[in-house]
Formats: structure tokens, C-alpha cells, sequence
């Protein structure tokens, strides 16, 4: 199969226009007749079930929580970016565009990225006539600050809570459509699968994780908003429930999975402080303006940091990147934290950790200046570890957190299974190979807001779609699969926990396929996974019962699917003979320690196609032309 | 400095809406006092598992405070005795070894109980769904800037809007009435010029659901404000109440 990312002729100012205008339209009258269903309610699928409903189509919105507003798109801290160039510092759609390419490490779809850039100021309008409280200058004014990766204040933010405010923001719109009868609200749903009738997307086969009950469901096309896979890792900054199960599921039934070794570790979180944690804190990336990050000189120098003299101490980002000092990119601040660490420098008890220190900042600028900065911060800090960082220095360390990786879309964010469509950090399609800081938030709404309400009606207006219902065979041998799958996992009856077996399966990622990656330990850890699989489903112990609340079940679902897509994350880092952004395989790398891409040989998006369960998948490769930007090689010294 | 402790809790246990419901004890030694309040809880449950009984359920989702998916009552207070602390941050160093902990869920008639500390809290959803919003769709929104609202404003509508919805003020208030949670987001909107136009109609609406889901009265007691994670202030109960009355003398079509 030839992959089309359906990217419209013309210069790249006039695709999205030009697009708009070609996509067939449903008529207002004829919308009412078609079903959508749209799973999750973070960002983009909030955004994406309340506007559907909007424009007039029956909107089934499913989630996993009690209620939409959890979904994690709340726990974002940091802002949102748009191209407004409010602040007159020379910013630009095209600057953005230009940005964000480039921090992906020139890994992602031109066209799709200058459409995002374009489509953000719509955003900033949308949430600010919703109600969202964004920061204000004193005299009305929207606030601006600076991110990661850029030279421009361009990011949006209500305080340290950015992604909550837009959350619940697109909340309320769905609200009121639920309010209107426009979108019916299923919450404590879990897709289990995805129903394929004549080779389109039909419909879902959910479980009620109240009842236990499977559930079918048929529309007219799948809308999957289901979040990033993280949790393969076990500890992340994702939330506890995160899971990689609604894009596994679709992958298993013919949606190819693009670049899914391309994840992004966080440089500055709580470090992981005892085998009994279940996720992972972060420190926003804005600390980094005022602290200092060192580590003692010699190595398992175990005095408290207040002993260790200047002259003792290692301030290794400021020695090694003079320009940029404690400001590198994500991607290089994490792996150099842990290059120290290799090197028996990290401090704390783990020794997996380095100093943020604010004493010379404090003693510049004063500490109230530093509360006002940071106090929430610090005080999440205290909360967490008990130590005051007023005092004494923050220990931090890098965290999964975000997945550049996701199912494969094309420009109309539809996958390679006709009707069914992937928004926000489920699809692969923006960020590259790195996720520049304050763009999660723009891409999810971006999709949800004005991306999908309109191509969803191409594609409805293009077929012929035949009435189908939940009678239909394809939805009970859907079921019965799932069934099976269940009866199954509660009758192994075991020796070990679902959770065990999580942390074990998060060790081995971490190990072989977190910061740094070689090919010798990837291959060790496929035979380690394929063990491990092995063994899960000859020993897992998961309790209860089917009818009936059973979050170990869940569980143990998220946990098989783990299993079997961690394999698949290992073979595409495998494939990647090359470093780029967040995959960086040793024995590629600059004379100065830096991803070194091979553009003549990977310059493209790798998406896997399944051909079942235990055998290998197919990879089909789309290539990536860079027309508009120039393929350079980062340096931040 | 780290510790371990034993403990001795008390937890819930009701097997759905029709059991009755019950406090079962269980011992939990080498507990780190590093640990957070739940993941002290899942270290009981995998020792539950593997003694081949059922685990306690309970909810949680972000575990860092934001969510407001977890929440119980914690010896008598809802998400625990710490101050404008969510239960995922409440970490076992406020605890001492030899403690004894009643863990319950939170109680409301208005919230049913799903399964042991696991409630049902969709009623503060149906009370969003009948009003809580600014009526306007996606795309005829006008340019950012053009309406400018003043940055103290724009704080104090920021400072009711940081609501995670988690049902503590509920659990908290002996009438279970949810006048902080409808407060806070009553005043969010109708401190902003974009929700002015609806704010009347907005209050009326989300009052008189509130009423039909079962929730109670405010009696002013304050266990709201002094329950919740977020510090939400009864400040906005002024306010809801001043929208409230204002809808009631200037309501032409009711």
C-alpha cells in the first residue's frame, strides 16, 4: 500500500485555504443524519465533540474518567503558543512554522506544521470568547512569556495551570452540547475495539468499568483522541490511567502506527525516590530561567550540598554550552543529566539526580522575587519531597512525558482505515522527532477546534455510507474477541500482579529505549519483552469479576497492550539508524555529543502496519520533502 | 528523614449501590513516609491481591493535584487533615507509626456510591451541562485583544476558575450542598465581559439544578472553604448569591 498524506498542491500559505475549499460539504440539514463518535475528552477531543456538535451532527463522546473534565490535558502547566506577535518581537505564522520544524529535528510534515501555525491564532480568539482566564497585562492586554526554542514571547499561559483553564474551557462547550442533546456523554468507558464493516470504521465495542458490561456503539465514523502511550514506561508525567489501548487496538485492525520510538523525556522532574512510586512530577521547564544545575565534581562525593564548596561543584550545562548554558533544549538537558549520573556524579540517595539550585538567584534578586516567580512550584516541590528549595537545592531529574509518536494520519488527520480519524497527541502528525515546549496544548485544539470539523465532512460527503447497526456480524465477533480476552485474564490466576509485571516492562524501556539508545541493548530488550509477554499471560494474577468495577482487569488490558507495543517501539528504534530529537542511538552523534541526523536515509515518517499477532509488521515509509526550510544540523553551544 | 511506619487503617468497603457497607482493618507495615497517601494504598493492594482477596477500589487519575478525579474522607476530613491538599499529594510524613486511619468516601446525597471509596459525581457535570458556560461557537470569535479585561479582573476570575471539581466541598458541608463548587464557577464567568450577557440566566440555571440532583442548602457553615484543595474562597458564594437575586427582580419571562 503507497501511503498519500493527501498534502493539497499550491505554496504552503495557500494549501489549508485552497483545501477547505475543495473538501466536499454536508449540508446544515444533512448533518443531523450522520453519528460521530469521538473518544477521549482531553483537548482535542473535547474540542472536537463539541464543535461536531455545533455544526449540527450526533456526537457520542466516550472517556475512561467519571467526568470530561479530568481527562490529563488538565495537568499541563506551562501555555499554549500562538503566532499572534502581540509583544511586536517579530513573530510570525511563518516564524512558528519555522520553529517548530526545526525543533522536531526536521522530522515532521511541512504542510501540516505551517497549517497548525496558521490555525493558532484562531485559537487564542476561541478560548478567550469561551472564558478562559488566560494572564492579563495591567491594562487588559493578553500576557505573554517565553518558551523553549524560540526567541520570540509567544506563549499564552493562566499561571501554572495553562492546560486546565483550556480544558475546562473546551468543557463547557461540550457541556452545553450535552446540555442541548447534541452530544451524548459516555463517561467510565474503555474502548476495547474498533469495528471495521466493508474496510471503514463503524463503530466501538467499549467496556462499562461500572457495570462491566461490553457495549457496542455505530456511527458513521470513529474520532480516536485518546492520548500518548507514555505509561509503556510505567513511572511518566502521564496520568494513571493514560494507556496506549485505543491506538493499539486500531493499529491491530489495519491503522499504521508512525514513529513510535520518537519519545520526548522531560529534563526537570522529581526524581523517582522509591520502588513503591506510581508517577512522576514535573518541574515546569521555567525554573530553569533562575536555577543553576550542577553536580559535585568527584564522583559519589556524598557531602550535603551545602558542604560542597564552588570549587567542588560542576555547573556542566553552563561549562559545556556557554551560549545557551541551563536554557538547552529539552532533549540535551536530559541527556546530559544523565551522562553525569553514568558517571557516578548524581546525588540523593538513588544517585539518579542533579542539583537546580536558586541560592545565587536568591541572593540576587531576593526571595519574594523568587516566591512570586515560583512559589507554587516550589510548594508542589515541598509537598512532594519535604524539602524546602528555598534552602536547600532542588534535586531533579528526567521524566517521561510526552509522545511525539502516534497512529498515522494524513492531512485530513484520517488514518490508513477510512473513517476512522486520530487528534491530538494519539497521532504522530506535528511534532517531529521533539515536541517544542507550549505546542501540545496548540495541537490538540488546533485539531479539535478547526481541523477535523471540517474534513470529517469530506469524508462523510464523499461516501456512500450504508446504515449499519450494532446487529451487525462485525460488531459481535468484535465482542466476542473482547470477551475472550477478558475470560482469559481473570483465569490465568497467577503469582504476580498486574502492576509487577508493569514495573518490570518500565525498566527495561527506560534502560534500553529511553535517553540514550544502541542497537545491542535494543535488541536485549526485545528478548526481554518477549519473556516477559510470555510469562504475563502465564502468571499474572488479576482478581474480581467481570460484572462489576475491576480496575485490575483494566489494568491488566492496558498492561497486555504495553507488552505487545513496547516490541514495536524497540523495532522502529532499531530501524532509525540515525539520532534525532528524542531518539538518540549512541553510535550516532556529533563530535559534540548531538543527535547527528541522516537525512539522505531517514528523512522519513516510519509507519508500521500489523500483519497480527506474533508476526513482524510491514514498514511503509513516507518521505518528507522539505521545500521551505533549510535541513541544518543544531548546535546550542 | 525517611521513615518507615505501621499502621493500621480502616477502610470502607461497600460492594455497590445495594450493600450496606462496612469499615474492614487492615495492617500495612514499612510504610516510607516519601510515599503519597495513594500509593500507600496500592501497596495494600497488591499485598490484597496476592493473598487472593479484592483490592479497594478507588479513584485517581494526574496523582499530582489537578484532576480532582481522587478524594476521599480521611479520619473525618475530606481529603485528609493537610491544608489545600488533594489526596494524591498528601504524603505518609504527616502520618505516625502506630497511627490508626479511617479512610471513607465522600458522602453526599447527591454523590452514590459505586464501590468502596469510589462515587459517583456526575451531578456536578449535569449541573455545568445546565448552564455553566459561555454560549458561543467555535469560529466567529473576535480578535483576542479586542476585549480587554483588566489584569486584577482577570486574577480574581483566574482564582474562582482554579476548581478541580473534585466534590470535597460537598463532602465537607453537612447540608452536602455544592454552593462553593456552582459559586466558583458562577463568578469565573460573570467577573469576565464575556459572560456578563449570561450571567443571570446562568445563576438561575445551575442553582436550580443543583437543588434537583440532591444536593442541600447553604447554611454557611464554611467546611466548604476550609476543605478545599484549591482555597476556593465562600467570597464567590456572595457573588452567585448576588447573581442569583439580581436574576430573580430582573427575570421578565418567568
Amino acid at each position: 500500500m503507497q501511503l498519500d498524506g493527501n498534502i493539497p498542491s499550491g505554496p504552503i500559505q495557500d494549501k489549508w485555504d485552497k483545501h477547505c475549499f475543495d473538501l466536499k460539504l454536508v449540508n446544515p440539514a444533512n448533518k443531523r443524519k450522520y453519528d460521530i463518535i469521538v473518544v477521549g475528552t482531553g483537548l482535542a477531543g473535547g474540542s472536537a465533540a463539541a464543535t461536531l456538535a455545533e455544526l449540527g451532527y450526533n456526537v457520542k463522546n466516550f472517556c475512561i474518567q467519571d467526568s470530561p473534565r479530568r481527562a490529563h490535558s488538565i495537568a499541563a502547566q506551562g501555555g499554549i503558543n500562538a503566532a499572534k506577535n502581540y509583544q511586536n518581537d517579530g513573530d510570525s505564522i511563518w516564524r512558528l512554522f519555522y520553529d517548530t520544524v526545526k525543533g522536531g529535528d526536521f522530522r515532521a510534515r511541512e504542510a501540516n506544521v505551517y497549517r497548525l501555525a496558521q490555525i493558532s491564532n484562531n485559537i487564542i480568539d476561541q478560548c478567550v470568547a469561551q472564558g478562559v482566564p488566560f494572564a492579563r497585562e495591567y491594562g487588559g492586554q493578553l500576557a505573554n512569556r517565553s518558551f523553549g526554542g524560540a526567541q520570540v514571547s509567544r506563549t499564552f499561559y493562566a499561571r501554572g495551570q495553562t492546560g486546565q483553564q483550556l480544558l475546562l474551557g473546551a468543557y463547557r462547550s461540550l457541556c452545553r452540547q450535552i446540555g442541548a442533546g447534541k452530544v451524548e456523554m459516555f463517561p467510565r468507558r474503555e474502548l476495547l475495539d474498533v469495528v471495521l464493516v466493508q474496510d471503514q470504521a463503524r463503530g466501538i465495542v467499549t467496556r462499562n468499568l461500572v457495570t462491566g458490561e461490553i457495549e457496542k456503539y455505530a456511527a458513521d465514523a470513529v474520532v480516536l483522541a485518546t492520548g500518548g502511550y507514555g505509561n509503556v514506561f510505567f513511572l511518566s508525567t502521564n496520568a494513571m490511567n493514560s494507556n496506549v489501548t485505543a491506538a493499539f487496538r486500531a493499529y491491530r485492525k489495519g491503522a499504521f502506527f508512525a514513529n513510535p520510538c520518537f519519545t520526548q523525556i522531560h529534563p526537570t522532574c522529581i526524581p523517582v525516590h522509591g520502588t513503591y512510586q506510581s508517577k512522576l512530577t514535573l518541574m515546569s521547564e521555567s525554573l530553569r530561567n533562575d536555577g543553576r544545575v550542577w553536580v559535585p565534581k568527584t564522583p559519589g562525593d556524598k557531602r550535603n550540598p551545602s558542604e560542597i564548596p564552588e570549587s567542588d561543584r560542576d555547573y556542566y550545562l553552563e561549562r559545556k554550552y556557554p551560549s545557551f548554558g541551563n536554557l538547552v533544549p529539552r532533549d540535551v538537558a536530559s541527556r546530559n543529566a544523565k551522562e553525569q549520573c553514568d558517571m557516578g556524579k548524581g546525588v540523593g540517595e538513588t544517585g539518579l539526580a542533579v542539583y537546580l539550585d536558586f541560592a545565587d538567584a536568591i541572593r540576587r534578586d531576593g526571595r519574594d522575587v523568587i516566591e512570586r516567580k515560583y512559589g507554587n512550584l516550589f510548594e508542589m516541590y515541598e509537598k512532594i519531597t519535604g524539602d524546602n528549595p528555598y534552602e536547600t537545592p532542588m534535586m531533579i531529574y528526567p521524566a517521561v512525558h510526552y509522545t511525539m509518536g502516534g497512529l498515522w494520519v494524513d492531512y485530513n488527520l484520517m488514518t490508513t482505515v477510512p473513517g476512522l480519524f486520530a487528534l491530538g497527541e494519539a497521532n504522530f502528525s506535528d511534532h517531529g522527532a521533539n515536541r517544542l515546549g507550549a505546542s501540545a496544548l496548540m495541537q490538540g485544539l488546533a485539531d479539535g477546534y478547526f481541523i477535523i470539523p471540517y474534513t470529517i465532512g469530506g469524508y462523510l460527503a464523499g461516501n456512500s455510507l450504508d446504515k449499519v447497526s450494532t446487529d451487525h456480524p462485525a460488531f459481535r465477533e468484535s465482542e466476542s474477541k473482547v470477551k475472550e480476552m477478558t475470560d482469559t485474564l481473570l483465569s490465568i490466576n497467577g503469582k504476580r500482579t498486574v502492576d509487577d509485571f508493569h514495573k518490570e516492562l518500565g525498566h527495561i524501556m527506560w534502560e534500553y529505549c529511553g535517553m540514550a539508545r544502541n542497537n545491542e541493548g535494543l535488541e536485549k530488550a526485545r528478548g526481554m519483552i518477549q519473556e516477559l509477554r510470555e510469562e504475563f499471560w502465564k502468571n499474572v494474577r488479576v482478581p474480581g469479576l467481570e460484572k462489576d468495577v475491576n480496575q485490575s482487569l483494566e489494568r491488566a488490558g492496558r498492561v497486555a497492550d504495553f507488552l505487545e507495543f513496547s516490541e514495536l517501539m524497540i523495532i522502529d528504534a532499531l530501524n532509525r539508524q540515525e539520532s534525532c530529537g528524542g531518539h538518540f542511538n549512541e553510535a550516532y552523534q556529533t563530535d559534540e555529543n548531538e543527535a547527528r541526523r541522516d537525512d539522505e536515509n531517514y528523512s522519513y515518517v516510519a509507519a508500521w502496519e500489523s500483519k497480527g499477532v506474533g508476526e513482524e509488521p510491514v514498514l511503509h515509509k513516507e518521505d518528507l520533502e522539505f521545500e521551505n526550510v533549510k535541513l541544518t544540523q543544531r548546535s546550542y553551544k | 528523614m525517611t521513615q518507615n511506619i505501621n499502621l493500621t487503617l480502616k477502610v470502607w468497603r461497600q460492594n455497590g449501590q445495594q450493600d450496606k457497607g462496612r469499615f474492614e482493618t487492615y495492617e500495612v507495615s514499612d510504610i516510607s513516609t516519601d510515599m503519597s497517601f495513594l500509593e500507600m494504598l496500592d501497596v495494600l493492594n497488591e499485598t490484597l491481591t496476592l493473598e487472593g482477596k479484592e483490592p479497594i477500589a478507588f479513584d485517581s487519575d494526574c496523582r499530582e493535584g489537578i484532576c480532582g478525579q481522587c478524594g476521599s474522607v480521611v479520619n473525618g476530613r475530606p481529603h485528609g487533615q493537610e491544608k489545600k491538599t488533594t489526596l494524591c499529594q498528601l504524603h505518609m510524613r504527616h502520618f505516625k507509626n502506630g497511627d490508626t486511619i479511617a479512610i471513607e468516601p465522600f458522602r453526599a446525597r447527591a454523590f452514590k456510591v459505586l464501590k468502596d471509596l469510589m462515587v459517583d459525581r456526575g451531578a456536578l457535570d449535569k449541573v455545568i451541562q445546565s448552564g455553566g458556560f459561555i454560549s458561543v461557537n467555535a469560529g466567529g470569535a473576535p480578535d483576542a485583544n479586542a476585549i480587554p479585561v483588566s489584569g486584577e479582573i482577570a486574577e480574581r476570575a483566574m482564582d474562582a476558575a482554579q476548581c478541580i471539581g473534585c466534590g470535597a466541598c460537598v463532602a465537607a458541608c453537612p447540608n452536602a450542598s455544592a454552593m462553593l463548587f456552582v459559586s466558583a464557577n458562577v463568578s469565573h464567568l460573570a467577573l469576565l465581559p464575556q459572560g456578563k450577557l449570561e450571567a443571570a440566566k446562568r445563576a438561575l440555571a445551575m442553582v436550580r439544578t443543583m437543588d434537583a440532583c440532591g444536593f442541600g442548602n447553604c447554611s454557611n457553615e464554611r467546611e466548604c472553604e476550609a476543605e478545599c484543595p484549591k482555597g476556593i474562597s465562600i467570597i464567590n458564594i456572595a457573588r452567585l448569591n448576588r447573581e442569583f437575586f439580581k436574576a430573580g427582580f430582573f427575570s421578565h419571562n418567568e
